[in-house]
């Protein structure tokens, strides 16, 4: 890893939307291998930077390059898992149909069908996920937990190689977000990372580095959130307990944060 | 109430109404997990304008309902994709626009618009043997579209925004999906008539949903229901001598309306078993 391979590159990028603007000269380099966390307060951008970066928003001026390509040409090779409670999980499908169809972009026309390739791939991703003895079960039929398991296995059936993930843990209990985190660290081996979350105490240890958006961005190439990242990034005073987050995220001398616009 | 198969007209509706059920049990399974029934009412009732243009111009009505079911399916993917927001009053503002229209062009039309009743409230015992021909037409290519679009249609219709980062168009799926609902609609007109198409497109797909563990499930048990609920009406309809298509409409709504019960005691048995 000494050489590092931008795989996501944003620059410059202005966004308004109802006469706001959301997004403000954000400039973003995601490397290779990095399980990069986009943390903010709510309504703060981070959902809106990561559409923007699937190519799902186009913004009004500035450039964002995945793996080399624009978002569109590159779609192929990035897998997404979508807010939760964007769902509609009274939908008939089960989870094997739900999975497989994370395929549907690999099919070079509106004619073909699921190859041998597509099952197995559906396959993997349910083992990955261990959800396999559920495969046959209707996704209304599930918990909240399974769910999320489904649905991050619809995306790891397309084998991206940049996952980005939104607010995965807010429906998911304690110990079930353990396990979770615990199968993020497994596929940080084959692909980069990118997750967004508003929750700082749910940051696994294994997260390389962590920026902060609230219509700017705020990053430190590093995996500790410091002073002036929260300082920017929330606009009222923020304090960090210790207690319950991870040890590394925050610096060792300064467990309480306060922080405010000056 | 055997000797009624005798009667060609008779038979003639059975086959309407099997003909219909399938496109309905189709097309009406992906409305309903779309939640696209007040579009497809719209789509029906702006059709109703195209059946007094029809009258005004001098051609066949049904043909003018055709074309305007398909323009306003065009245009409402069209208005959907630009503007995400206000669907439910554009689709109210259709529907309005399309019966005033009818009545107006009815209106100025000279002399008397002689089906207009059977076009309002459909007659299957009315349905002509070339008709039928049409309508299987109709039906076999539905199927034929929807076997083949088949994965992106459930993609599209369960994630909309996923279909979007997989590159798979969901506008375009989305304008063929509408089209096929305005070809759909125009089809049940001649079974109920445009002010109960509606229910025949969600009735037997709600009821069948119930059960339904995959979108397959689901449109081959609403195509069936809706065998039943054709049939079912149509026979009480001849031997009680009231009009087809509210009865059918009153078959369907008692299945459904019985079946909801039934359908959180079966869950409620599968979660605890």
């Amino acid at each position: 890893m000494s050489t590092k391979t931008p795989v996501i590159e944003v620059e410059h990028v202005n966004l308004g939307q109802n006469g706001h603007l959301v997004l403000e000269d954000i400039s973003l380099t995601i490397n290779e291998h990095e399980f990069h966390a986009i943390i903010g307060p709510n309504g703060g951008g981070k959902t809106t930077l990561l559409k923007v970066i699937l190519g799902l928003i186009r913004p009004d001026s500035g450039t964002v390059r995945v793996m080399g390509g624009t978002p569109h040409e590159m779609r192929v090779h990035l897998g997404y898992v979508p807010q939760f409670r964007t769902f509609d999980f009274q939908f008939p499908i089960s989870v094997q149909e739900m999975v497989i169809s994370g395929r549907l972009g690999h099919l070079t026309s509106p004619f073909r069908r699921f190859s041998q390739e597509d099952t197995d791939a559906a396959t993997e991703a349910m083992e990955t996920m261990q959800i396999t003895h559920l495969k046959d079960r209707p996704i209304h039929d599930i918990s909240g937990g399974e769910r999320q398991r489904a649905i991050i296995a619809r995306a790891l059936a397309g084998k991206p190689s940049v996952l980005l993930l939104d607010e995965p843990t807010v429906y998911v209990d304690s110990p079930t977000a353990v396990r979770f985190y615990d199968i993020l660290s497994q596929l940080r081996e084959t692909m980069t990372i990118v997750l967004v979350t508003h929750d700082i105490s749910a940051l696994s240890p294994d997260v390389t580095n962590i920026s902060c958006v609230n219509c700017r961005l705020f990053t430190h190439h590093d995996n500790q959130i410091t002073d002036d990242m929260i300082a920017g990034a929330y606009p009222c005073p923020v304090e960090l307990i210790a207690h319950g987050v991870p040890h590394r995220v925050v610096p060792d001398h300064d467990n309480r944060v306060f922080g405010g616009r000056k | 109430m055997i000797e009624a198969l005798g009667f060609e007209f008779f038979r003639n509706a059975l086959i309407a109404g099997f003909l219909a059920s399938i496109a309905c049990g189709v097309i009406g399974s992906f409305v309903v997990v779309k939640r696209m029934a007040a579009l497809a009412g719209g789509i029906s009732h702006a059709a109703f304008g195209g059946i007094g243009l029809g009258y005004f111009l001098g051609i066949d009505p049904l043909a003018g309902a055709a074309a305007v079911a398909l323009g306003t399916s065009a245009a409402t993917a069209w208005i959907r994709m630009k503007a995400h927001q206000h669907l439910d009053t554009l689709v109210g503002a259709v529907w309005a626009t399309g019966m005033a229209a009818g009545i107006l062009f009815i209106y100025i039309t000279p002399g008397f618009a002689p089906d207009l009743f059977s076009y309002l409230f459909g007659n299957i015992l009315l349905v002509p043997r070339e008709t039928l021909l049409v309508m299987a037409i109709l039906t076999a290519g539905i199927c034929g579209i929807v076997a083949i679009l088949y994965p992106r249609l459930v993609a599209v219709t369960f994630d909309e925004e996923y279909a979007s980062v997989m590159d798979l168009h969901p506008d375009r799926i989305m304008v063929i999906l509408l089209l096929l609902t305005g070809l759909t609609v125009v089809m049940l007109i001649q079974i109920v008539g445009i002010i109960l198409v509606i229910a025949l497109l969600t009735l037997p797909a709600a009821t069948a949903r119930l059960f339904s563990h995959s979108m397959k499930e689901l449109i081959v048990g609403a195509s069936l229901l809706g065998i039943v609920f054709t049939t079912t009406g149509i026979w009480l309809s001849y031997a009680f001598d009231i009009p087809s298509g509210a009865t059918i409409v009153i078959v369907s709504a008692c299945v459904y309306f019985g079946a909801l019960p039934l359908q959180s005691r079966i869950m409620s048995r599968r979660e605890s078993a």
